[in-house]
C-alpha cells in the first residue's frame, strides 16, 4: 500500500514543481496533467476510486484539454517569462502554506489514511442527503456561469449583424434566439 | 484470480490486440472492396492476406523522420499516449466469465477515464509538429473529442441506472433475461455515434480529412510513429464495440457457442459494422458536426437518461 503512495506522491511533487519552471508552457501543462494523475493514483490508493475517476475525467481530461486548446490556439511560444518581483507575493502565501502543511505533519495531527473504499453509491447518498444543499448551490453557480458564458458569447456575435438589430427598435437587448437575428440580417 | 495469471492475461491480451490491429487493416479495405463493388488488396496470398506483412515490412524499413521544426519530446510522447490510452481500458473489459484481468467496481469510468487521455494524442501531435495542417487538425479532434465526450459519458449512464452498477462484470450478469440494447435504444446509438467521433473515424474524421487538410494531426509522422497512430485507430474501434458488446449486447452470452467465442464474434460484426459506415457515409462539415453534437444529441441524451430515471423510479426495481 504504502510504496504506491510514496512514488505517486513524488511524481506528482517533481511534476508540479516542473510545472511552475518550464519555460514552454505545452510542457508546463503536460507537467500539470502528470500531476494530476499521480493526485488520481493518491486517491485511488486512499481507498476512493471514485474521486481518481473523476479527477482524471474532469481534470486532467477535460480542464487541462481546454488549457492546452488556448495555448495552441494563442501559440504564445516561450515569451512568458515571469520576473522576480512578480514571485515575491505569491513566495509569501505559499511559505505559508508550507509552514502550516509542515506544523501538522510534525504535530502529527493528521490521521492515518482510510482504507476502506468509498463506493460511487456513498458518495451519492451523501451529496443528495445531508448535502443536497451544497449541490443545488453548485448547480446554480454553474447556470450562472453558463448564462453569462452565452451572454458574452452573443455580444460578439451581435456585432456583425448590426442593422438586423436595429430592424427591431422595440425589442429589448437579450431577448430573441441569435439564430432568428442572423436571419433578420 | 491470481495476480500471476493477470499478468500473463495482459501479454496475452497485448499480442492478440496488436495482431487485431495489424489484421483489421487489411480486413478493412476487403470490407470496403466488397461494399464498394472491387477486389481491394488480393495478391500476395490467400485474399491478399499476405498485404498485412508488406505493409508492416513497408513501415519498418521507412526512414523515421522528426521534423526539424518540431518540439521534439513531445512529438515522440505523443503517439505512445495514444496507444497506452487506447489499449489501457481492455483491462476492465470482460471477455468470458473468469478471463478478465480486473473487475474494478468503476469500471466504466476508468474507460471514460482513459478515453479523454486519447485527445491528448491528437493534440500534442497536432501541436508538437509544428506544422499548420497538423496544427488545424489537432485544434478540430480537441473541439471534437471534447464535445462528443461530453455525451459519450452520459449516454452510458442509462445502462449504470438500471444494472446499478459501474462494474462491468456485474453490468452483464444483470443482462441474464434482456439484452439492454432493448431498454436503452437511444442510449446505444447515441453512443455508437459518439464512439465514431472519439476514434475518429468516417464520417467523423475530421482532424485528419485528407481532401482538406493533408492528413490532419499526423502529417509530419512517418513510418513506425505514423503506424502506431494507424494501429490505435484500430485497436480504438475494437475497444468501442467490445465495449458495445458488454454494455448492450450481453458481452459473452449466447446459447451453445463457448462463451469467449460470443464475444468475438459479436464484436467483430460491430466492427464490420463500423466499416460499413465509413463506406456508406461521405464525411461531415465542420459546423454540422458540432451542431449536431451539442444541439441534437446532448438534448436527446439528457431526456433519454431522465426517462430512464423516471421509470426506474416508478418500478421501483
Amino acid at each position: 500500500m504504502f510504496p504506491v503512495f510514496y512514488v505517486a506522491g513524488l511524481v506528482a511533487l517533481v511534476s508540479t514543481v516542473m510545472v511552475v519552471t518550464r519555460r514552454n508552457p505545452i510542457h508546463a501543462l503536460l507537467y500539470f496533467i502528470l500531476s494530476l494523475v499521480a493526485v488520481a493514483v493518491i486517491f485511488l490508493d486512499a481507498g476512493a476510486p471514485f474521486v481518481a475517476a473523476l479527477e482524471v475525467i474532469i481534470y486532467a481530461g477535460a480542464i487541462m484539454v481546454l488549457f492546452i486548446f488556448v495555448v495552441m490556439l494563442l501559440n504564445p511560444g516561450v515569451a512568458l517569462v515571469i520576473r522576480a518581483r512578480e514571485w515575491i507575493g505569491p513566495a509569501i502565501l505559499s511559505l505559508l502554506l508550507t509552514l502550516g502543511i509542515v506544523y501538522s505533519v510534525v504535530g502529527s495531527t493528521i490521521k492515518t489514511m482510510g482504507i476502506s473504499a468509498t463506493t460511487p453509491k456513498d458518495i451519492a447518498m451523501a451529496l443528495f442527503g445531508p448535502y443536497l444543499l451544497g449541490v443545488e448551490l453548485a448547480s446554480l453557480l454553474l447556470l450562472a456561469g453558463l448564462v453569462a458564458a452565452y451572454h458574452l458569447g452573443r455580444r460578439i456575435e451581435r456585432e456583425a449583424p448590426a442593422r438586423g438589430a436595429s430592424l427591431q427598435p422595440g425589442a429589448p437587448v437579450g431577448s430573441g434566439a441569435p439564430s432568428s437575428r442572423k436571419e433578420g440580417a | 484470480m491470481s495476480p500471476a495469471l493477470s499478468v500473463v492475461l495482459c501479454i496475452v491480451l497485448l499480442v492478440i490486440l496488436m495482431i487485431v490491429g495489424g489484421l483489421l487493416t487489411w480486413v478493412e479495405r476487403r470490407l470496403l472492396g466488397l461494399w464498394q463493388d472491387r477486389y481491394g488488396p488480393n495478391r500476395a496470398g490467400p485474399f491478399g492476406v499476405f498485404q498485412i506483412f508488406a505493409d508492416i515490412l513497408k513501415l519498418l524499413t521507412k526512414e523515421d523522420w522528426i521534423p526539424e521544426f518540431a518540439d521534439k519530446p513531445v512529438f515522440v510522447l505523443a503517439p505512445a499516449i495514444m496507444l497506452v490510452a487506447v489499449v489501457a481500458p481492455f483491462a476492465v473489459i470482460v471477455f468470458a466469465p473468469g478471463i478478465l484481468i480486473t473487475d474494478l467496481n468503476i469500471g466504466l469510468l476508468f474507460f471514460l477515464a482513459m478515453s479523454s487521455m486519447t485527445v491528448y494524442g491528437v493534440a500534442l501531435a497536432g501541436w508538437a509538429s509544428n506544422n499548420k495542417y497538423a496544427l488545424i487538425g489537432g485544434i478540430r479532434a480537441v473541439a471534437q473529442m471534447i464535445s462528443y465526450e461530453v455525451f459519450m459519458g452520459l449516454s452510458l449512464m442509462g445502462v449504470v441506472i438500471i444494472a446499478g452498477t459501474f462494474s462491468l462484470g456485474e453490468i452483464v450478469e444483470r443482462q441474464q433475461s434482456v439484452w439492454y440494447f432493448a431498454y436503452q435504444p437511444v442510449g446505444l446509438i447515441i453512443f455508437l455515434i459518439a464512439g465514431l467521433a472519439e476514434t475518429r473515424r468516417l464520417p467523423f474524421d475530421l482532424p485528419e480529412a485528407d481532401s482538406e487538410i493533408v492528413a490532419g494531426f499526423h502529417t509530419e509522422y512517418s513510418g513506425m510513429k505514423f503506424a502506431v497512430f494507424f494501429l490505435s485507430e484500430y485497436v480504438g474501434m475494437t475497444l468501442i464495440s467490445a465495449l458495445i458488446v458488454v454494455l448492450f449486447f450481453g458481452g459473452w452470452m449466447g446459447p451453445f457457442l463457448p462463451p469467449i467465442l460470443w464475444f468475438v464474434v459479436k464484436t467483430a460484426v460491430l466492427i464490420a459494422f463500423f466499416i460499413l459506415v465509413r463506406a456508406a457515409l461521405p464525411r461531415y462539415r465542420y459546423d454540422q458536426l458540432m451542431e449536431l453534437g451539442w444541439k441534437g444529441l446532448l438534448p436527446l441524451t439528457l431526456l433519454n437518461l431522465l426517462a430512464t430515471g423516471a421509470v426506474v423510479l416508478a418500478i421501483g426495481k
